[in-house]
């Protein structure tokens, strides 16, 4: 440092005063935005660590393939397991194909216009809508007006029309992406609109719209306050390791509501059996999501244009 | 319908002689018609996002109208803190207190969320790149994944022992509690809005920033974040917005009391009494009110007030953030006039 300091060419390199200083301000604000970050995102490792550390005891097979017993205080969780599937496949099979349709209007279809503007703060506004809302809407108009009663198709209608602004968003996303040039040459061809969309834009955007869509479906599954009303239950019985339990015009058990329930309602469950309960909830949120960004970072890697 | 259309015309031109210009004119029809179809189908499904907000407005509203028709008086409703919708002899529904309490968490949720979940944007977009940056974008979104009842039971499980043991509290189920929760949970949403926001900066700006021999520093402070003002305010409205919508992690950890938490003695906001929120009173008592339906003169009885009000309620939520939601939307819109 002092020796090129006295080296007249070499002193013009070296950072003056000022410069020394706004570097320094420079490092402190880098090193506070990065602490703010490790503060928001330590909790995620240190919490997911604790839960699993605290529910090894409890996670063993037949935990996950056990019945409930001695009202919750025992057993498996098997039911909800089952029940929190069928919810999340019902709501996808709603809610997937009215989605992308939407998706492909707003990007492929919709001129820029006032009525464009009002279908986009709609689904601006529904996505916003809180969740308890959804549960109350799902009650009125399902379970009551319908008259389809507490069941795991009035949840499935509810949970669907709940994801169903974040399907619309990724499938348009998706569909921006890919080059107007595409769809150009294709009209070109003599294609009409509905042609060019499915065999050229469509297949150039699958995974660009199936990504986001396994992260919003499998984050269905965490939704409690919606089918808390319109068709989760505290307890069903039914045979354990079943695979066909329920039919869709029954009530069924969810993990999300089970982990309610069991720890606010129920007395006396044992610890290990909550965290473990919570930690299968978190798995099955987790896995699919890591399975569907590992999905999106190798579509990327193989984009063609 | 353009099933029938496409089988039936196929079976009459394998009997008919001439092919070619029979099937092509009839072949046009049905890809006409299928192509007629599929717009409609499309059209309905894009207007969908629409139909169901109305839908929505209209079944909670259509639950909770015998309420507001018969026994809402508007000042009672809001300026009262009595909320004893199941007394024998007086019921009284309040809901000054239940606002009160969703405002408290909110509150600190968003002081949570807002100066971290910008910060954190401001880390990701400004300090970081290449695989890091991915990195980092990743585990935001799997912060966002994390479901909220798994939160509330965080809540419970972990943050309740930690606040009773350094707070010396005797219940650490609380405002604190709750809207540190809360805040975790609106942090991702913040953080991609915000993302967005300063990734909306043109790069012409930056490079002239570099030009003139700003550090990065300066060039955040005195150039991006003025540019992207409004969108991080955007970004923190959204995350107020979800904080207020919240549900099971509230009900969960708030402690579930009817309590004000706000009084002129400091530090003006406590944060370690519980309260009770609007979502969470619904949620825990909407499973435990019977609807009833009307007596044969048409009036309702009064303990069929106690399922309406919930649903008022819920109009009042859904006020409450389809306003906040729309004031970001023109903020965002603001911006891209400008830009």
């Amino acid at each position: 440092m002092n020796a090129p300091s006295t080296d007249e060419p070499a002193a013009l390199f070296t950072a003056g005063p000022l410069t020394r200083r706004k570097l320094r301000t420079q490092r402190l604000a880098g090193a506070v935005f990065g602490g703010m970050s490790v503060i928001i995102l330590a909790p995620l490792f240190a919490l997911i660590g604790y839960l699993v550390v605290r529910a090894w005891p409890a996670l063993t097979w037949e935990f996950l393939t056990g019945l409930p017993e001695k009202g919750m205080r025992a057993g498996g969780i098997w039911p909800a397991l089952i029940g929190t599937l069928y919810l999340v496949f019902f709501s996808l099979v709603l809610s997937a194909p009215v989605g992308v349709f939407a998706g492909i209007y707003l990007n492929e279809y919709a001129r820029d216009n006032w009525f464009t503007r009002i279908v986009n703060l709609a689904v601006v506004n529904l996505a916003g809508v809180p969740s308890i809302v959804y549960a109350l809407f799902g009650v009125g108009a399902f379970v009551i007006f319908a008259d389809l009663g507490k069941c795991i198709v009035s949840a499935s209608l509810t949970i669907a029309i709940m994801t169903l602004p974040a399907y619309i968003v990724a499938t348009k996303e998706a569909l921006n992406a890919v080059p107007h040039s595409f769809r150009v040459a294709c009209w070109n061809l003599g294609a009409s609109k509905w042609q060019t969309i499915r065999t050229m834009v469509l297949p150039n955007s699958i995974s660009g719209i199936l990504t986001p869509m396994i992260l919003d479906a499998c984050r269905t599954a965490g939704e409690t306050a919606p089918v808390m009303f319109t068709g989760a239950v505290f307890y069903k019985a039914i045979e354990a390791g079943e695979l066909l339990l329920y039919s869709p015009m029954e009530q069924c058990m969810a993990l999300s509501y089970h982990l309610f329930t069991i720890s606010t309602q129920v007395p006396g469950v044992p610890d290990e059996m909550l965290y473990a309960t919570a930690v299968v909830l978190l798995a099955f949120v987790l896995c699919f999501n890591s399975f569907a960004i590992v999905l999106r970072t190798y579509m990327r890697g193989k984009k063609k244009w | 319908m353009s099933n029938t259309q496409d089988e039936s015309p196929k079976g009459s031109t394998e009997n008919a002689a001439p092919p070619g210009h029979q099937v092509g004119s009839v072949g046009r029809i049905c890809r006409a018609l299928s192509e007629r179809t599929v717009t409609a189908l499309i059209f309905l499904c894009g207007v969908s996002a629409i139909i169901f907000v109305f839908s929505i407005f209209y079944f909670v509203f259509r639950e909770g109208y015998p309420f507001i028709r018969d026994s809402l008086d508007l000042k009672g409703f809001f300026l009262s803190e009595e909320w004893y919708p199941t007394s024998e002899t007086n019921k009284r529904y309040g809901i000054l207190a239940l606002l009160a309490g969703s405002a408290s968490v909110t509150l600190v949720a968003t002081l949570v969320a807002g100066p971290f979940g910008l910060g954190c944007a401001i880390f990701i977009s400004q300090f970081c790149d290449g695989k890091f940056r991915e990195t980092l974008k990743i585990l935001v979104e799997l912060l966002a994944a994390i479901p909220s009842v798994v939160w509330g039971f965080i809540g419970l499980a972990v943050m309740n022992p930690l606040i009773i043991r350094f707070a010396e509290v005797p219940i650490g189920l609380c405002v604190l509690n709750a809207g540190v929760i809360v805040g975790l949970m609106c942090v991702p949403i913040t953080v991609s809005i915000a993302e967005d926001a300063i990734r909306a900066v043109p790069d012409t700006y930056l490079e002239a920033a570099e030009a003139m021999g700003a550090t990065r520093w300066q060039t955040i402070h005195r150039v991006i974040l003025p540019a992207a003002k409004s969108g991080l305010l955007a970004a923190v409205l959204l995350g107020v917005a979800r904080a207020v919508g919240e549900t099971m992690a509230v009900l969960m950890c708030t402690g579930h009391t009817i309590n004000i938490p706000f009084d002129g003695r400091l530090p003006f906001l406590h944060v370690f009494e519980s309260v009770r929120t609007l979502t969470a009173t619904i949620a825990a008592e909407l499973g435990e009110v019977p609807r009833l339906d009307p007596l044969p003169d048409g009036n309702y009885p009064v303990e069929a007030r106690h399922w309406q009000v919930l649903f008022v309620l819920g109009i009042v939520l859904f006020a409450i953030t389809f306003l906040i939601n729309l004031i970001a939307d023109l903020i965002v819109k603001g911006i891209r006039k400008k830009a």
